[in-house]
């Protein structure tokens, strides 16, 4: 149980330091959440530079272009980019997290070699198409059909909750291919380019009054056979391959964003007075941050135990679960205290004199939609029950 | 950096477990009851295993190992609610003679912010010397020398309180330094005990949901059931994590704040311990309102170790007092 660094280890976290502290302010403030074209450009813009000064990909291996940073060097990373304020992956990060490291695995040379060197350079965008209104949690539901014509797929059907689809040019997609077998046995993973005929966008605008989100309907839209990844009908097992890979190490980042937003917290508490005294002077607000404090330091403990556990497989195990509730909760806490901590300011969402409503409220926005996103809070406990303490599933319906 | 327990350390565990496995089995606790917590043969056995003497240096006749080692020690000792004034005899290990071989028995009390009325003592009867923390520095007092009354019930059955009406200034054996020090160290034993209890209350109450059927299947394939467990798994890791995290950061004080860390740990695996033992209690339904079940044991310990070393909400303070100074 070493918290000691290598000097390898150091080297990495100075030199990186050194080139955020020019880089990051160098890059500007980030554009209007509305503005999903300058968003692109920002986005990509910094990944160029990421991948030019020899940052991008920091996991992914060296033969497809990227870091191959060991775990250690990843939360280093990750920790870094936090403490600069840099930008985190954006709209890179369908690609850079779920869609590039599916290919790399199961993709052919020709697939790698179309998408992975324009992925991990910022050239190419690519979004999710996994759920459908159907298929949220039990995702192995989805009905979106694909049906061979010759060296084509027509795909039919209706997605959700697709990020980036409006800037993506390129959707990982998944389809059923068998409706007559078991529903996990007769899902492909098919690459969607977003310019084919047949593909209606249409934004959907979330509480936050922003649209992250799309719904895309697919209307006889011919995907070419050779855009299948894995065997055909084998999609379900590709899937599980991402599905790992973004319960890793996707909320790092937010997690020490979280310190510097309580530290905040501290500093809007001392500007807020009544009776002559500030919020900061009372003892119950002091202990409630601290105490959210203490769960912090030990939420990051439980990131690197499990980082360093999973050194072997390289692949974070069911133990990411754990992390992704203690996170959410925690979140959620820290950004209601601070929506509490606003009173009546939070009656606007934009900065009202001295006080950052903006931030606390758009933050206790985004808490809630953490415990949803990426395998709800319940699909996680489920996974901990059954997984990791072998309780047993609940029995399955007699008909379906 | 690696924070995993290596294989040496990962070795030194199991052999503690499987000791107080064997040495500590539910069947005892009623005799545990009868001896009001304290043995004198497991005492001796526990010195044998090197409990008291784990961190004392190679030429002091001890075992030279670390702080992580000692949280992971603790970790079990905790884990199987071993009773006895384990944490203040392995604290004192390096200040007074005969402890690290088991002969001497120390207790304490952590009177840092003052003396607190009532003054309550674990664990009297058994004790040799009685180790008193203030700001000015450690202090020694003879228990002999105290006019001690004797708790009619105590909170937990295998942890006698004795209350003494007026404490002695003793010897002083140690500087302020060395109090500060040793609540720091206090608070990692403490955290690792209570991260024990974390582990052994969800135990319980895992292996009692999977046996116990209700409606024609085990009450675990219930979701409500299910998510109690793994909400109980979660704290469990947290009080791990922050729990090892306050260990090895006293190994290797120049990576971060030390105090830090140990407030983070005190406060998470005092709330995991606490947390856990009250709903592994939920989860045996009524057979955990009894004094058979061993579901008890973990909450009333719980309590007992969240009054040593500072509250959850005294560390709370302190990690605000931190994080306000970092700006």
């Amino acid at each position: 149980m070493d918290l000691r660094y290598t000097a390898e280890e150091k080297e990495f976290r100075n030199e990186l330091a050194a080139w955020l502290a020019a880089q990051a302010p160098a890059h500007g403030p980030p554009p209007s959440v509305h503005d999903w074209e300058a968003r692109r450009a920002y986005d990509t813009g910094w990944q160029k530079k990421l991948f030019e000064a020899g940052y991008a990909g920091i996991n992914w291996p060296k033969e497809y272009g990227g870091r191959d940073a060991s775990l250690i060097e990843q939360l280093i990373y990750f920790e870094e980019i936090a403490r600069a304020n840099a930008p985190y992956v954006g709209v890179n990060f369908v690609g850079l997290l779920h869609g590039g490291p599916t290919i790399m695995a199961e993709g052919t040379d020709q697939q790698k070699a179309a998408h992975i060197p324009r992925i991990i350079s910022g050239d190419e965008v690519w979004c999710q198409g996994f759920s459908e209104p159907v298929a949220g949690s039990d995702l192995a539901g989805l009905q979106t059909r694909a049906e061979r014509d010759g060296d084509h797929y027509v795909v039919n059907g209706h997605k959700i909750w697709t990020s980036f689809a409006h800037v993506a040019d390129y959707c990982e997609l998944l389809v059923r291919t068998d409706p007559d077998v078991p529903k996990h046995a007769g899902i492909s993973w098919l690459i969607m380019p977003m310019d084919l005929e047949g593909i209606d966008i249409h934004p959907l605008s979330t509480l936050e009054g922003e649209s992250e989100f799309s719904e895309v309907f697919l209307e006889n839209v011919r995907i070419p056979v050779e855009n299948l990844i894995g065997d055909e009908n084998d999609g379900w097992r590709v899937t599980n391959v991402t599905l790992r890979f973004e319960r890793g190490t996707a909320l790092a980042s937010d997690m020490i964003q979280l310190q510097a937003f309580l530290r905040n917290m501290i500093k809007t508490a001392k500007k807020i007075t009544s009776n002559g005294s500030t919020a900061w002077d009372d003892k119950a607000l002091r202990r409630e941050i601290g105490h959210l404090a203490g769960e912090l330091e030990a939420l990051w403990a439980m990131v690197k135990l499990s980082v360093c556990e999973a050194k072997e497989s390289g692949v974070p195990g069911v133990g990411a679960s754990a992390v992704k509730l203690y996170y959410t909760d925690i979140y959620q806490r820290t950004t209601e205290l601070a929506v509490r901590l606003l009173g009546r300011a939070g009656l606007s969402r934009s900065d009202v004199g001295e006080l950052p409503s903006h931030l606390f409220i758009n933050r206790h926005f985004n808490a809630i939609s953490v415990a949803i996103a990426a395998g709800s809070t319940q699909i996680q406990k489920n996974i901990i029950g059954e997984r990791i303490l072998g309780q047993a599933k609940e029995p399955k319906p007699v008909s379906n | 950096m690696d924070f995993q327990p290596t294989e040496d350390q990962k070795a030194l565990r199991e052999g503690i477990r499987s000791f107080v496995e064997g040495q500590v089995p539910n069947e005892r606790f009623p005799d545990f009851e009868r001896s009001k917590g304290f043995d004198r043969a497991l005492w001796g056995e526990l010195a044998e295993m090197g409990v008291f003497a784990l961190r004392l240096p190679e030429e002091q006749g001890g075992i030279g190992l670390g702080y992580s080692d000692a949280v992971l020690v603790f970790e079990e000792l905790g884990r199987r609610l071993v009773p006895g004034p384990i944490a203040w005899s392995h604290l004192a290990a390096g200040l007074i003679d005969g402890v690290a071989t088991g002969q001497t028995v120390v207790g304490g009390l952590d009177h840092w912010a003052g003396n607190p009325d009532p003054i309550l003592v674990e664990h009297f009867e058994s004790l040799d010397v009685l180790l008193v923390l203030r700001p000015g520095g450690v202090y020694r007092i003879d228990p002999d020398s105290l006019d001690a009354t004797e708790i009619d019930v105590p909170l937990d059955p295998l942890t006698p309180i004795h209350q003494i009406t007026s404490l002695p200034q003793g010897q002083k054996i140690g500087d302020s330094q060395a109090a500060a020090r040793l609540r720091l160290e206090g608070g990692a034993i403490i955290a690792a005990l209570q991260l024990g209890v974390a582990e052994g209350a969800l135990e319980l109450a895992n292996e009692y949901a999977k046996q116990r059927q209700q409606f024609g299947r085990s009450i675990g394939s219930f979701q409500a059931v299910k998510h109690m467990l793994a909400e109980m798994f979660v704290k469990q890791e947290a009080a791990r994590s922050s729990a090892y995290n306050a260990g090895a950061t006293l190994d290797a004080p120049e990576v971060a704040d030390v105090q830090r860390a140990v407030s983070a740990a005190k406060l998470t695996a005092g709330e995991g311990a606490i947390r856990n033992a009250r709903t592994g209690i939920q989860v045996h339904g009524g057979m955990g309102f009894t004094w058979e079940v061993m579901a008890h044991y973990y909450l009333k310990r719980a309590w007992v170790l969240e009054n040593v070393f500072g509250t959850q909400e005294e560390h709370a303070e302190r990690l605000a007092d931190i994080l306000e100074a970092l700006d």
